[in-house]
């Protein structure tokens, strides 16, 4: 018995003093490999008196279980041990780059276009568009403005040598278009697209931009209808707190015309300049459709009317931004796009 | 656009305005006279109204700046340019002070001048930036100073150096001892005058608007007959003749003839208007034309009248409104020889033309100093003509300005009657009795039907008619009601006299009730209207999905100019003819291009500047002139041929100059730094076929000028060529600056890709059972392209071979020359089984059998 208890007390101190997976293999191989202690104490049970044997077997047996026990926690607590230390042990820093990841870009215009088109897109807009080279009667005349018309000094033409033909200064011939595609059916479209304008080229102003007309016709369509369609669309763009307010001010193709200006958000640092001051900002101009342009587009002014705004998509996303040069949109410096 | 410089000192003369300045501008804004800016001479600003940091200017001190007289001037002891004027400012004050005002001199005494005593806030005068600057007693050459006369640049009325040359001499009768800002203390506006406004070009204009804004009476000056002249028997009739050629080109020509005048200086506060109005202050006469021009926005004219009675030898002169002889020619007053034609309009009498109608007078009748009696022209032309003639001769002004937008005829008279009572009472004449008022068609009174109910429907929302009413005849509509039938009021409406803005009729008097009204009071409703015939737009709907295909690869989009020069598309297309500018802004964009490529190889180009992976696209418009041999057969937008106007093709272009992997840290030094080469953009090619499911692709070897020869490739979809793609021939590099670099480059129509792209697709079920991989190598003739044998393996593979993916190509010292190996890793898979060993054998071996029949083929290890 005492040999047992003996044998029991050193692997137990043994077992204690192992502080790595090496050394614990190691006892396991001293007291339970082929050659190993316990199992030779075990078979030593041959050699017990026959009325002791029992009462040893059953000792041997504990001896060897809780040897076992003790010696698969201590793997377990050094293998835990030497995983922890190892992955402690060198840790990166996590403040390196990463990998660049190569990526592509929507230019911004595109990206805004989109986000203009998709509300309207919610309010039952469709998109058309038009060509670019109009004629003179498209752009002007049919929008109410003969030749020779003052009004036509608020749009700086640039002329191809075709007589008549030029580089659309806004996209309201589209107006036009559509409304002779689509009469005598209402209309809900908005008509984006590149225009031109013959003005020099500098921080505020561009030889080609995109607008974004909206035209609506039907039997029933109002100016309040006009400031709903309007104000729902500032507070998708710019924020559900907006409010809009209109200005009275003249397009030839509108009739009453009008300016709308949101009231920018305080809590934007550029607010006071944007709006030198006042709280408004103006986003876009718009009306009612004139009466001769509804005629000139086939509709009967006595049974429909319509509305019509525009607004600069590259405007609103200067405002936005605080991009200070318009030439960075066409000017497609990388360093430029790729913060978008 | 136009400004109109307004000060509400003026404007007080016309219309009594109760608003806050600041509510003024507001409520003038939000009715269409947007006011830009706001500028404040001498007094405090008011709450609310703001003035640009560099507009604003010194509060004149109540207590420091005065209206002064000139006592004596005695000369500086020190110095010959400095004088010692003594000025007194009230009962019991006297002041000596040094001064080196050119136009103050020794012995000078009586004067009214603005004296700023010690502690004023002023301009210096001597600074070349604005900066306000405290006057503290100083000596000058020995003398004691702490105190000044001072200059209109002093005081912050003008900016000019100009004016601070001599001090402000103001007019006998200013009153000694008045603060300066009760003086002549200013609010001025300034409106941007749109061109339905253009009757706000004036003061009486502006005040007409205050009126229906805030409800005031407007005063006019001199209402017409208080000013028959009794005191003058002397008639016009007789002494001038008036004949009209054409009177669609002017409407009205009315004459007044002021004799015996004084040429001098217009009195002071008249002087001070026009320039707090923005026009330099010259002699009495101009100053009342320009005065009465910008009281009632008619420009006027004053000729000499003696010299056109000498042009027609001594008896009374004729003058004839009509277009210029072709070859005529005038002399204008800045001394300019004029050529003239028939679509300019001159004022002309017996002899020759006298004065650009409109535009500019003649040297020779000009009104000099010694001129005795004027001939005062108060005429309408039309606007068409006087436009021409201004742009023709490049020769805006104030006159042309409001001339060219139009100016009702019946402005002409009250305009001709004001100028001659104030050239009667300042500049001493005396005024002939009566006008030549050729007026041959009188413009008729202009009356619209106006229909409430209709007004109602337009805006959405109802204005109260007893409302609507006020507001037309606060704008002096004349209103009478016709009809009351079905709860809906008709109304008569005459137009006044002074509006040629309202054309369309109703349209333009419901816009001026709901701009007085207020734009504020309009509610905020959604569309009612049901909603139209829904409809996909499908290019732009294209477009955006190859848009996100290609961002999905990597590259970036990019947006060109349209406009371009011929010379930065020849390395790509040669010479062709283009959609050219008549006015160029500039010398760099003068046609509408007709390659997306060469603009996106431009903008590779200055990106590589300062980056070293460089990959856009576009999707952009070419510009083909119409029957181009280069124009494609259809226009992309309206899909149809215009009969005249270029042909607009929708193209997609891609650059792509890069190396292989992006620089990290981590990466071994010169790891992998190949640029990237035809089978990277290729890649790309393949990326967005798969993702449009185009059908039956096929890429044959392209054959164009600005392409590698042996490194570029048409894509071809069933039978339709869709767009070439490749490596940028060296030379064609080298002309976009690209030097030595791997340029990949494509460009592809976009409008035949669409035509191309399956409007639908089915799925193809994911297979449920494991596929088994078999490799194949196969050597075959160099000249057997890669596609022919996967084709092959692909028809005997039959529907058990479900992937065929080119691993391995070799060409070497292995393998007989001439030829090359192929190793593709062969899926065998079906739907509904695992397949058996013996099933793929056989499969495999009739894919083996097919390639050495049909491409004389050897399979590798198995020769």
């Amino acid at each position: 018995m005492s040999d047992l208890a003996a044998l029991e007390q050193r692997a137990s101190a043994e077992l204690a003093a192992c502080a790595d997976e090496a050394a614990l293999r190691a006892w396991n191989t001293r007291y339970f490999g082929n050659n190993g202690e316990m199992l030779a104490a075990l078979k030593a049970i041959g050699g017990i008196p026959k009325e002791e044997r029992k009462t040893y077997g059953q000792e041997a047996n504990r001896i060897k279980e809780a040897l076992t026990n003790a010696y698969e926690q201590k793997l377990a607590e050094v293998k835990e041990r030497a995983l922890s230390a190892s992955l402690t042990s060198n840790p990166l820093d996590v403040t390196l780059p990463g990998r660049p990841v190569p990526r592509g870009r929507l230019h911004v215009a595109t990206q805004v276009m989109r986000q203009i088109t998709a509300v309207f897109a919610d309010m039952g807009f469709q998109v058309y568009r038009s060509r670019e080279v109009e004629s003179d009667e498209m752009n002007f005349e049919l929008l109410n403005m003969p030749p020779h018309h003052p009004a036509r000094d608020m749009w700086d033409t640039f002329h191809t040598t075709i007589p008549g033909v030029i580089l659309r200064t806004h996209t309201s011939p589209g107006q036009i278009h559509v409304m002779r595609e689509q009469c005598p059916n209402p209309i809900r479209v908005i008509l984006p697209g590149m225009c031109y304008r013959y003005e020099a080229i500098t921080t505020r102003s561009e030889i080609q931009f995109q607008q974004v007309e909206g035209l609506v016709i039907g039997e029933r369509v109002t100016m309040a209808d006009l400031k709903g369609t309007i104000t729902a669309f500032a507070r998708r763009l710019f924020g559900q707190e907006r409010h809009i307010r209109f200005r009275s001010s003249y397009f030839p193709f509108t009739e009453p015309s009008i300016e709308v200006d949101i009231d920018w958000p305080k809590d934007d640092p550029n607010a006071d300049r944007l709006t030198k001051g006042t709280g408004w900002l103006e986003i876009m101009g718009a009306g009612m459709v004139h009466p001769v342009v509804l005629r000139n587009g086939g509709y009967d002014p006595a049974k429909f009317t319509g509305f019509a705004f525009g607004m600069g998509p590259q405007r609103i996303t200067m405002l936005k931004h605080a991009i200070d040069d318009i030439r960075q949109f066409w000017g497609n410096d990388l360093r430029f796009l790729r913060q978008f | 656009m136009n400004r109109m410089r307004i000060p509400l000192s003026w404007l007080r003369d016309y219309i009594d305005i109760s608003l806050p300045p600041a509510q003024l501008i507001e409520r003038l804004t939000l009715a269409g006279l947007e006011v830009a800016s706001t500028r404040v001479l001498g007094l405090p600003v008011p709450e609310g109204v703001r003035v640009k940091a560099e507009e604003r200017g010194p509060v004149w001190d109540r207590d420091k700046i005065f209206v002064a007289q000139v006592l004596g001037t005695e000369k500086h002891p020190n110095a010959d340019k400095l004088k010692l004027p003594t000025v007194t400012w009230g009962p019991g004050t006297e002041k000596q002070l040094v001064t080196g005002a050119p136009n103050i001199n020794v012995g000078d005494k009586g004067q009214k001048v603005v004296l700023a005593l010690s502690g004023s806030v002023l301009f210096d005068g001597h600074s070349e930036e604005r900066k306000l600057a405290e006057l503290k007693p100083t000596k000058i050459r020995g003398l004691p100073s702490d105190a000044m006369v001072c200059s209109l640049l002093e005081l912050g009325i003008s900016d000019s150096k100009e004016d601070h040359t001599g001090i402000i001499i103001l007019e006998d009768d200013a009153p000694v001892g008045t603060p300066l800002a009760d003086f002549m203390g200013d609010i001025v506006i300034e409106v941007d005058v749109l061109p339905n406004m253009a009757r706000c070009l004036s003061m009486i204009g502006v005040a007409r608007e205050v009126a229906a804004i805030t409800g005031q009476q407007l005063r006019l000056p001199l209402a017409s007959r208080e000013r028959h002249l009794p005191d003058n028997p002397d008639p016009i009739a007789g002494q001038v003749s008036v004949q009209i050629e054409d009177s669609k080109l002017s409407a009205r020509y009315a004459a007044a003839l002021i004799k015996n005048i004084t040429v001098g200086p217009a009195p002071g506060w008249m002087q001070r208007r026009l320039l707090y109005a923005g026009m330099r202050p010259i002699n009495n006469i101009v100053d009342i034309t320009n005065f009465v021009m910008l009281e009632w926005g008619q420009p006027l004219h004053a000729f000499d009248y003696d010299v056109l009675v000498q042009r027609a030898g001594g008896k009374a002169p004729t003058i004839i409104v009509r277009p210029a002889r072709e070859g005529e020619v005038l002399v204008t007053l800045d001394k300019q020889e004029r050529k003239l034609s028939a679509e300019h309009l001159v004022i002309a009498d017996t002899k020759g033309p006298i004065a650009l109608a409109g535009v500019m007078g003649g040297l020779e009748t000009e009104v000099t100093e010694k001129t005795k009696n004027i001939l005062l022209e108060s005429a309408s032309f039309d606007f068409v003509s006087i436009r021409k003639t201004f742009r023709h001769f490049d020769l805006p002004s104030e006159a042309s300005a409001r001339f060219s937008r139009g100016i009702h005829p019946e402005t002409v008279k009250p305009a001709a009657e004001r100028a001659s009572d104030l050239m009667r009472q300042y500049a001493g004449g005396s005024v002939c009795q009566g006008l030549v008022d050729c007026y041959p068609v009188p413009r008729p009174a202009q009356v619209v039907d106006l229909d409430l109910g209709q007004m109602d429907r337009l805006l959405g929302f109802k204005i109260d008619p007893v409302e609507a009413i006020r507001i037309l005849r606060a704008l002096e509509y004349e209103v009478e009601l016709v009809a009351n039938a079905s709860g809906s009021s008709t109304y008569k409406v005459t137009v006044p006299t002074h509006r040629l803005d309202v054309q369309e009729g109703p349209a333009d008097l419901v816009e001026d009730i709901v701009r007085i009204y207020g734009y504020d009071r309009v509610p905020t409703t959604l569309l009612a209207e049901p909603l139209p015939k829904q409809q996909a737009n499908e290019p732009i709907q294209f477009e955006e999905r190859v848009r996100d295909v290609l961002v999905d690869c990597g590259l970036q989009e990019v947006i060109c100019y349209a406009l371009t020069v011929p010379a930065k598309e020849t390395p790509l297309v040669g010479n062709r003819d283009y959609v050219t500018l008549k006015n160029p802004v500039s010398s760099e964009r003068v046609v509408m291009r007709q390659s997306v490529l060469a603009s996106v190889l431009e903008i590779a180009e200055s990106n590589l500047h300062n980056a070293d992976d460089v990959r856009l696209f576009e999707i952009g418009i070419a510009y083909f002139s119409h029957g181009s041999p280069h124009a494609p057969r259809e226009d992309s937008v309206t899909r149809a041929v215009a009969p005249t106007l270029p042909c607009e093709q929708r193209r997609l272009a891609m650059v792509m100059i890069a190396n292989r992997g992006q620089e990290f840290w981590n990466d071994a030094g010169a790891k992998d730094k190949q640029p990237l080469d035809f089978f990277e953009l290729k890649g790309v090619i393949e990326a967005l076929a798969d993702d449009l499911h185009l059908k039956n692709t096929k890429y044959q070897p392209a054959n164009l000028a600005h392409l590698h020869p042996g490194k570029s490739a048409t894509l071809i979809v069933g039978d339709r060529p869709v767009g070439d793609f490749g490596v940028l021939h060296p030379k064609v590099a080298q002309a976009y600056g690209l030097g030595e670099r791997t340029v990949l480059v494509a460009e592809l129509d976009v409008d035949a890709l669409q035509a191309v792209t399956p409007i639908r697709f089915s799925y193809t079920p994911v297979a449920r059972f494991p596929a088994a991989l078999r490799d194949i190598a196969v050597v075959v003739d160099e000249a057997i392209p890669a596609d022919q044998i996967e084709a092959e393996i692909r028809k005997a593979g039959g529907d058990l071979l479900s992937g065929v993916r080119l691993f391995d190509l070799y060409r070497g010292n292995q393998i007989p020359p001439g030829t090359k190996s192929l190793a593709y890793a062969l899926s065998y898979q079906a739907p509904d089984r695992t397949l058996a060993d013996k099933e793929i054998d056989k499969a495999h071996k009739k894919i083996e059998d097919r390639l050495k029949n049909v491409l004389k083929a050897t399979i590798r290890g198995k020769e």
